[in-house]
């Protein structure tokens, strides 16, 4: 009897281990461990100043990486969120600056952003392309159009009231608020939620999925409408924060957006990963970002790094699943 | 080949031993192939048929044990090596690039060159053209698109680019799984000619006609030993068939007496073409029927078609006497039947997901209340499948995928099992799995017939068959062929209605 009861601890213990070691905690420590690093180096770095800079300004990062992690659950991809943000910032700084509701400016990104993603996923599910192709025609429409259109002229004279990122709530900053609750919300929803599951099944296995009752089109569907819901929060954090808006799209932002959900931990081929993950990824490397300003490094190497961070998460990624292919077949 | 025989073999395998992790695939094996001779290789699936060749070729290194090219040792690193020692084989799955012509085909990786290392075109159409008329193929042009060839012409393309290699021993997969009648005829030819020009060719089959007429001799496998060879005017297919299967049936397979009750599956002319051709049968509450068969008989296909997945043509489905439409898993499902397919990674589990989510992956409905799921019950769910099936894993949240695939077995069966069907569909339920976890599947199904379910099993494991099932059916292309009640099941009976081998069958009696 005790010596099962022995065993049953040291199982416990070795769960508990085991969830420690999640990309997740792994991903907490980072941040922290980075903070008590460079802080020493450098104590302005922890200065309030600076901490809100990281947090407001990456935000919309880690809102948008929420959707993009559910999207590479689902064993998609989308590389167009970067331009979808750009054209629906845009888009709600000139309904404001036009004279509409407040309301109608926030509102219209959202939902304009749940339906051209939807679109998307339903070309992927229902028309059998492959995600990265119909998204890069989307990315390029989407850049060119937004070109051709505004002719890159600059938004300003914004009204007051459109600036929602300057709200408070308790006294903590409207982006943080949107970020901890869409996270919070999110990963309760993909784990708890049959909906959420099916994501996950679907991106582990879509034939397996579809034979237990799982309908794998419409989750992509789905899957693709909710990320475009989080890209047009994300446009609202982002557009809202800035006092002019400039009619491009953000360079690179897709990739930072994807960086964001692979270091957070949701792997490359689908069916496994978190949304918190990813929001705490995208605090990292926002982080590190500005810590090489605070350590005298030069800001170039902050490209670098960020694909370094990549590749060492895909590579730990593939040991892992390796090493527990080899421990499958001594089995 | 009485001279022949006083030269060495073209190609010798002596006592071969090959192991993989978990399995015994090959001990003691030996076989050889002489000049101008068809030698068949035959045995059940899992024999250690495809094993052999494979190493044979190349693709695999023996563990122990000695390969013999014109009585030299040779030793086979890679299938370069045994390609240049004149070994070529034909594989089932022919590869080839369908974008590219006939002659780009035969002559990919050793394409003839001109100055400079320019591949000469010219010398290779000529080539190429030369080969086809050496087997008299006109209905073959060098410069075709090999996309657009039926299959038949796609293999004498294989075989011409074997040829291109000089091969003196070509090795041939079952070549005719997937030919016409025409084709096989022309198939023949081409293997008599090659043989006048004294190729050796080892010839796997699963059709003992076909080894009656175009074999010399013949070596059966069992288990991954050898049983015997046989010159082929010296042997009969009842002989035959009674050294691939006959092994004893040991009580392995404990199928409990349990009264049988009304009929549950009574299925009338169901046609799904190409694989379904007018099959009708019944199962009753408490019985296991046992639908045996060779691969590529139609039996998987017929279960598909009862679980909706590919629903029949024409045909009536009774259950429990009531005639009955289904024409999507989910209708399968609602009507009480359950399927597990043949191969539980691709159809049954979500690998990286863990065994907590994968029991409740089909009940997340009725787990879930008001938008979440209902994690205690969920857990109870899948504590409770680990328990009733023995699942090995240190807890339900383990990755499934990390679980031997006998426990993945029991996790599919589980997860099935879960809303109680009447009747239930195992397709190879023990296939991949090891000793004990096997014996744990028979005692479960034996168990569900106890409480009244009906179960449709199809296995290619003779000895499972035999048994597990109250009733034994035989399929083969596409057709029932046999009924053996428990009594009259013997591996004989059934082994011979597998084959098709009834005629010779007579002849030897």
């Amino acid at each position: 009897m005790s010596a099962t009861a022995v065993a049953g601890a040291a199982r416990a213990r070795a769960r508990g281990l085991r969830r420690f070691a999640s990309q997740e905690a792994l991903l907490a420590v980072a941040v922290i461990g980075l903070a008590v690093v460079v802080g020493f180096i450098n104590p302005r770095f922890l200065a309030y100043r600076n901490v809100a800079d990281i947090l407001l300004g990456n935000a919309y990062i880690a809102i948008a990486a929420i959707g993009m992690s559910m999207v590479i659950i689902s064993g998609n991809i989308d590389i167009s969120v970067g331009a979808l943000i750009g054209v629906l910032a845009t888009l709600s700084g000139s309904i404001a600056v036009a004279g509409a509701p407040t309301i109608v400016s926030w509102a219209v990104p959202v939902v304009l952003g749940v339906l051209v993603m939807a679109a998307q996923g339903a070309v992927v599910a229902y028309l059998r392309i492959p995600a990265i192709v119909v998204t890069l025609g989307m990315m390029s429409i989407l850049k060119g159009g937004l070109i051709s259109v505004t002719g890159g002229k600059w938004i300003t004279d914004l009204p007051q009231g459109f600036h929602l990122a300057d709200l408070n709530v308790l006294g903590v900053p409207m982006p943080v608020v949107i970020m901890i609750v869409a996270t919070a919300l999110a990963a309760l929803w993909m784990r708890y939620s049959p909906s959420g599951r099916a994501i996950y099944a679907t991106g582990g296995d879509a034939e397996a999925a579809r034979l237990c009752g799982v309908n794998p089109q419409r989750t992509v569907v789905m899957v693709f409408a909710l990320h475009g819901l989080f890209a047009g929060i994300a446009t609202l954090v982002y557009a809202t924060q800035l006092r002019v808006i400039q009619s491009t799209t953000p360079s690179g932002l897709e990739l930072t957006i994807i960086t964001a959900a692979v270091v957070g931990g949701v792997s490359i081929l689908g069916g496994v990963g978190t949304v918190v993950g990813a929001t705490l990824a995208a605090i990292l490397i926002a982080e590190i970002t500005s810590a090489l300003v605070f350590i005298n490094i030069s800001p170039y190497w902050t490209d670098a790094l960020r694909g370094g961070l990549i590749l060492a998460t895909v590579i730990a990624d593939i040991v892992r699943r390796q090493r527990r292919a080899a421990r499958g077949w001594k089995k | 080949m009485s001279d022949a025989s006083t030269s060495p073999p073209l190609l010798q395998a002596r006592g071969i031993e090959k192991a993989f992790p978990g399995v015994r695939a090959l001990s003691g094996v030996s076989f050889e192939v002489r000049s101008g001779e068809v030698h068949a290789l035959l045995g059940e699936n899992g024999a250690g048929k495809s094993t052999l060749i494979k190493i044979l070729s190349g693709v695999y290194q023996p563990d122990s044990g000695a390969i013999l090219i014109d009585g030299r040792a040779a030793r086979f690193a890679t299938p370069e090596d045994a390609k240049r020692a004149g070994v070529a084989t034909i594989y089932q799955e022919l590869l080839l690039f369908p974008e590219l012509t006939v002659a780009e085909n035969i002559f990919l990786g050793h394409a003839p060159r001109a100055g400079g290392g320019r591949i000469d075109w010219r010398a290779m159409r000529v080539r190429a053209e030369a080969l086809l008329a050496s087997l008299e193929i006109d209905d073959l042009a060098a410069d075709q698109i090999v996309g657009a060839l039926s299959v038949g012409n796609r293999q004498r393309v294989e075989i011409l680019r074997a040829l291109s290699h000089d091969a003196r021993i070509l090795i041939m997969d079952e070549p005719t799984a997937a030919l016409t009648e025409s084709d096989v005829t022309r198939l023949f030819d081409i293997v008599r000619r090659l043989k006048a020009r004294g190729v050796g060719i080892v010839y796997i089959s699963h059709r003992l006609d076909e080894i009656f007429e175009i074999a010399d001799r013949v070596t059966v496998l069992r288990d991954g030993a050898y049983v015997g060879a046989r010159p082929v005017a010296d042997t009969t297919s009842a002989e035959l068939v009674q050294m691939m299967v006959g092994r004893r049936i040991d009580n392995l397979f404990p199928k409990t007496v349990v009264p049988i009750g009304a009929p549950v599956l009574e299925a009338r002319d169901i046609v799904r073409r190409p694989m379904t051709k007018s099959v009708s049968l019944s199962v009753r509450a408490g019985e296991i029927v046992g639908l045996a068969g060779l691969v590529g008989s139609g039996r998987s296909e017929f279960a598909q078609t009862i679980f909706g997945i590919t629903p029949a043509e024409s045909g009536e489905i009774r259950l429990m006497g009531q005639t009955v439409r289904i024409d999507s898993p989910e209708s399968a499902r609602a009507k009480g039947i359950a399927y597990v397919p043949e191969d539980r990674g691709v159809q049954g589990l979500v690998r990286p997901m863990s065994v907590l989510h994968n029991f409740s992956l089909a009940a997340l409905g009725a787990l879930a209340h008001a938008g979440f799921i209902d994690r205690g019950a969920e857990r109870r769910m899948a504590e409770q499948g680990v328990q009733r099936f023995s699942v090995k894993t240190s807890s339900v949240d383990e990755i499934a995928g990390r679980l031997s695939g006998g426990n993945q077995q029991k996790i599919v069966l589980g997860k099935w099992l879960a809303n109680n069907p009447k009747l239930l569909i195992l397709d190879e339920p023990t296939r991949g799995i090891d000793v004990g976890a096997k014996a744990e599947i028979h005692r479960l199904m034996s168990e569900l017939a106890g409480t009244g379910v009906a179960i449709l099993m199809i296995s290619s494991e003779l000895p499972e068959v035999l048994g597990m099932s109250d009733r034994v059916l035989v399929m083969r292309e596409g057709r029932l062929v046999a009924e053996f009640d428990r009594a009259h099941a013997t591996s004989e009976a059934v082994g011979s209605a597998m084959m098709g081998g009834e005629p010779n069958l007579e002849k030897a009696a």
